[in-house]
């Protein structure tokens, strides 16, 4: 392939301690795909996410983004990269107001000092303008602009991992990373999120990579789905494919269905 | 054109000559005492200076700063430095006029920027280790630098030592005073509501996240400090101006706490909450004197009574008088969320 990968994983393993997280995690996203990944409860998925976006080193193994070596950058660099991301607990600047949330999202493009902030100066002014403006923009596709000046936390849950997805896209990344986006959400709310999940990486040209536990979601979007087990991957491949993976139904459906 | 700075120097302008109206207007009032309300005035003002600088650190970046004392000790001693040992021999050969006493605010003002940024230097080299420390852990460090500073200063005889130096030029007044009040004040007002205020707010919220929108959040704890720090020095600097006298023991520990105390009452983030507790405190510390005399007591309750009221308003109102909002919010409220 020509083009570079927006992410890529190769041999990745973690231990803490005696205990391997995570071992031969492999993967390559490439620019505009939405990938799944899955597992049970425990199977490292967060982990995998941790460590892609520079919270946790891996002890062996690369990962790069946007074909860049992240082993010795750290967690702000990745995002400079373009690897922006959500959390699986909902961390939104709770007493901010989702306008000043969105624009922390967009902190790597709004280039000033102290200097220019204190003196109001022609680039501070730019850039808050322009900070300003895509906020609200943001905002208002996830129809939260009416409430631009409120503080997060006084949004219902769906709401906050809304915002949080948006103040995740205001980094422009190239590679969006959602932690459980759909924990929590009714099923009303669900197939919206699904819906615009898919807009999104449609009107930005972005990839996506998609940490879930609601099938529904999973299989509904994701062109490829990579299943992780006790830290292994155990499958890899199209949505249909997973579904009729023996290995995934006995480690991850099969169990739910005992459950 | 960059008539943005022309504005600000307007601005400033025009500030500059309110504060010289008000001080000609303070230095008339004929009522017994006049003087002794100028000082509770100016004391007022310095402790404005050091409970917004701070807030900044607290309040904004979220980072428990305990050595604010110190970096004023580092200001008071830079600026009491220059004024004492070169500044002032070199005024006195100069004849009486309008000329000298132009040349003395100038140099005033430049020895109180360099006691800043002496201040902000200490803030630098000691916030750049002990930043990647976190909540208790920082501030035990920062208590511990702020006590460094003191005993070093404590152990320079050429500043005076244990014994003090006396004989700072009296400098400082209503003016300069209340002109790093309003300095002090549009700075942290205009650096919260810019992208580099939101860094620092993003870090005391959550660290984690912050770092995730690519704020590099050791950088953003530093820079408070060192803004923070710069002003404290600059209120240490008109301390020792204004009392014509400074002492290692003026900035022991007790004084952070003060400092401190002023933040949280008024409630962290709050500029002028900080302002605001600044003023309620420092009129109750020197209205609690006349207690002792009006009650005719044998012992000085002052300090106890404050401990009380202190005691009382956090428990009544445990986030500050001002939570985390700003005196014009209360007054404009905005619609929706709760309150």
């Amino acid at each position: 392939m020509t083009v570079t990968a927006v992410l890529e994983a190769k041999g990745v393993s973690i231990r803490f301690g005696g205990l391997t997280a995570v071992c031969d995690f492999n993967l390559a996203i490439q620019p505009t795909e939405l990938v799944g990944l899955i597992g049970p409860n425990g199977a490292g998925k967060t982990t995998v996410f941790n460590m892609l976006t520079g919270v946790y080193k891996p002890t062996e193994g690369e990962i790069r983004v946007s074909g860049v070596n992240t082993r010795t950058l750290k967690a702000f660099d990745i995002t400079k990269l373009g690897a922006a991301r959500t959390f699986q607990n909902i961390r939104v600047f709770k007493s901010l107001s989702l306008l000043d949330n969105v624009k922390i999202g967009g902190h790597i493009h709004y280039k000033y000092s102290w200097a220019d902030s204190v003196l109001h100066s022609i680039t501070f002014r730019e850039h808050e303008r322009q900070a300003e403006k895509e906020a609200l923009e943001l905002l208002s596709m996830f129809d939260l602009d009416h409430r631009a000046h409120d503080e997060a936390k006084s949004l219902p849950y769906g709401d906050q991992r809304r915002l949080e997805i948006a103040r995740a896209l205001a980094a422009k990344p190239k590679l969006l990373l959602l932690d459980e986006p759909a924990a929590g959400l009714n099923t009303g709310e669900t197939t919206e999120l699904m819906q615009q999940i898919r807009a999104i990486r449609d009107k930005f040209g972005i990839a996506v990579l998609l940490i879930e536990h609601n099938m529904e979601l999973v299989m509904g979007i994701c062109e490829r789905i990579l299943v992780l087990n006790y830290g292994k991957t155990i499958a890899h491949g199209r949505p249909e494919e997973i579904q009729r993976n023996p290995v995934v139904i006995e480690a991850y459906l099969g169990e739910a269905v005992e459950v | 054109m960059r008539n943005w700075l022309v504005r600000d120097l307007a601005g400033i302008a025009v500030i500059s000559a309110v504060l010289v109206g008000i001080s000609y207007f303070l230095g008339w009032i004929p009522i017994p005492g006049m003087a002794y309300y100028n000082r509770v005035i100016v004391t007022i003002g310095i402790n404005i200076i050091l409970a917004v600088s701070l807030n900044i650190i607290n309040g904004h970046a979220g980072q428990f700063s305990m050595g604010h004392a110190g970096f004023m000790a580092v200001g008071a001693y830079t600026s009491a430095y220059l004024t004492y040992f070169h500044f002032q021999p070199f005024l006195a050969t100069l004849a009486e006029g309008p000329g000298r006493f132009a040349l003395q605010q100038a140099l005033f003002l430049g020895a109180l920027l360099a006691g800043g940024a002496a201040a902000g230097i200490a803030g630098w080299v000691v916030g750049l280790p002990s930043l990647r420390l976190r909540g208790d852990y920082l501030a035990i460090v920062t208590l511990g630098f702020g006590e460094i500073i003191r005993v070093l200063i404590l152990n320079i005889d050429k500043i005076g030592g244990a014994r003090g130096l006396s004989g700072v030029p009296a400098f400082a007044n209503f003016f300069w005073v209340y002109f790093f009040v309003c300095i002090v004040i549009i700075v942290s007002w205009r650096l919260v509501r810019s992208q580099v205020g939101r860094a620092f707010l993003a870090v005391r919220e959550d660290e984690i996240a912050a770092e995730a929108m690519g704020v590099n959040t050791t950088h953003y704890k530093v820079q408070a400090f060192v803004i923070g720090s710069f002003f404290a020095g600059i209120a240490g600097g008109l301390l020792g101006h204004y009392l014509v006298y400074l002492n290692p023991g003026m900035f022991q520990f007790t004084k952070s706490f003060e400092a401190i105390v002023m933040v949280v009452l008024g409630g962290m983030g709050s500029i002028s909450g900080s302002v605001l507790a600044a003023v309620i405190l420092t009129v109750a510390l020197e209205g609690l004197r006349f207690v002792k005399e009006a009650f005719g007591l044998t012992s000085d309750p002052r300090m106890v009574i404050y401990a009380i009221v202190l005691i009382l308003l956090m428990r009544l109102r445990p986030q500050g008088l001002l939570g985390n909002r700003e005196l014009g919010d209360f007054f404009r409220r905005r619609k929706g969320g709760d309150r």
